[in-house]
């Protein structure tokens, strides 16, 4: 554990220097622009978390593995979060340069959507007593949900939006300077790390509260 | 300190810049403490539950 927080830790500084120091300021957006160094990475997080997710809860429901159904439900929380993240902090680097907080456009209103599908999976996992359905239920959730990660990802791309399109996450080459790109990544990983700091004490807080009857949970509690 | 009042400034832009910057770290930093709490209050009550049991 100390090692996974100092790898985290150790992006994240490299990531934050190198976004809002070193990094030069953008030709157009001048230094509103930095916001970008958590928003995208953010943003990124919230598609990447929703397809560990849904990949977790497909494997739940074909193979009945409890592991996988406690990574999918353990990781909604984050995936929210970042969702809940990437969608304020666009907002608040929207409104210097777009002129507005909010706008109903694809992009922002596919991501809306998403959010709210993190949020329909926690509500229904909580809904149904039994952990074991709830699950199930939740994994067919996040299959049907999974129609909108591709409209997320292109919404910029099918649809005149108010949105830039991408910089990174192009075929060609990235149209962002060396400066600015490194960082970038150094905080996607950071995340990255931070999801699975996350991860791993939501789970355990799970997994305790499904096993709580069982032998070894209870022997590991008397044991202290 | 001229350079940081202008670092902090941003070209202007600070107050979006750095409440972006802090929101998140906040609401970061908060998702992890709750769960951790959560953890450590199912574990204490599922213990003395189990220690009243095995007491009767």
């Amino acid at each position: 554990m100390p090692w996974f927080i100092s790898i985290f830790l150790l992006f994240l500084m490299y990531g934050l220097y190198g976004g809002l120091v070193l990094a030069p300021a953008d030709y157009q957006q001048g230094e509103s622009y930095r916001i970008i160094y958590i928003h995208v990475p953010a943003a990124w997080m919230s598609l990447f978390i929703y397809m560990v997710m849904a990949v977790n809860g497909a494997i739940g429901l074909i193979w009945r593995i409890k592991m996988a159904e406690v990574v999918a439900i353990s990781s909604a929380p984050i995936g929210a979060m970042f969702t809940f993240l990437a969608l304020v902090t666009g907002s608040i680097w929207g409104k210097p340069m777009w002129g507005t907080w909010w706008e109903w456009e694809a992009r922002l209103t596919s991501e809306l959507i998403l959010l709210f599908l993190y949020l329909g999976v926690i509500a229904l996992y909580n809904a149904i007593e039994d952990k074991r359905i709830a699950s199930r239920a939740v994994a067919i959730l996040l299959l049907v949900g999974v129609v909108n990660i591709p409209v997320i990802h292109y919404s910029v791309e099918w649809w005149n939006t108010l949105h830039q399109g991408p910089t990174v996450t192009k075929f060609d080459k990235p149209s962002i300077h060396i400066s600015m790109l490194l960082p970038l990544l150094s905080m996607a990983v950071a995340f990255k790390f931070y999801f699975g700091l996350g991860l791993l004490v939501r789970a355990r807080k799970e997994l305790l509260h499904r096993e709580r009857n069982t032998s070894w949970v209870r022997e590991l509690l008397l044991d202290e | 300190m001229n350079s940081i009042m202008e670092f902090l400034n941003m070209g202007g832009y600070g107050a979006y810049v750095w409440s972006a910057y802090g929101i998140t770290f906040v609401v970061m930093i908060i998702a992890i403490v709750i769960p951790l709490r959560q953890h450590a209050t199912l574990r204490k009550r599922l213990t003395s539950q189990l220690k009243r049991k095995n007491q009767s």
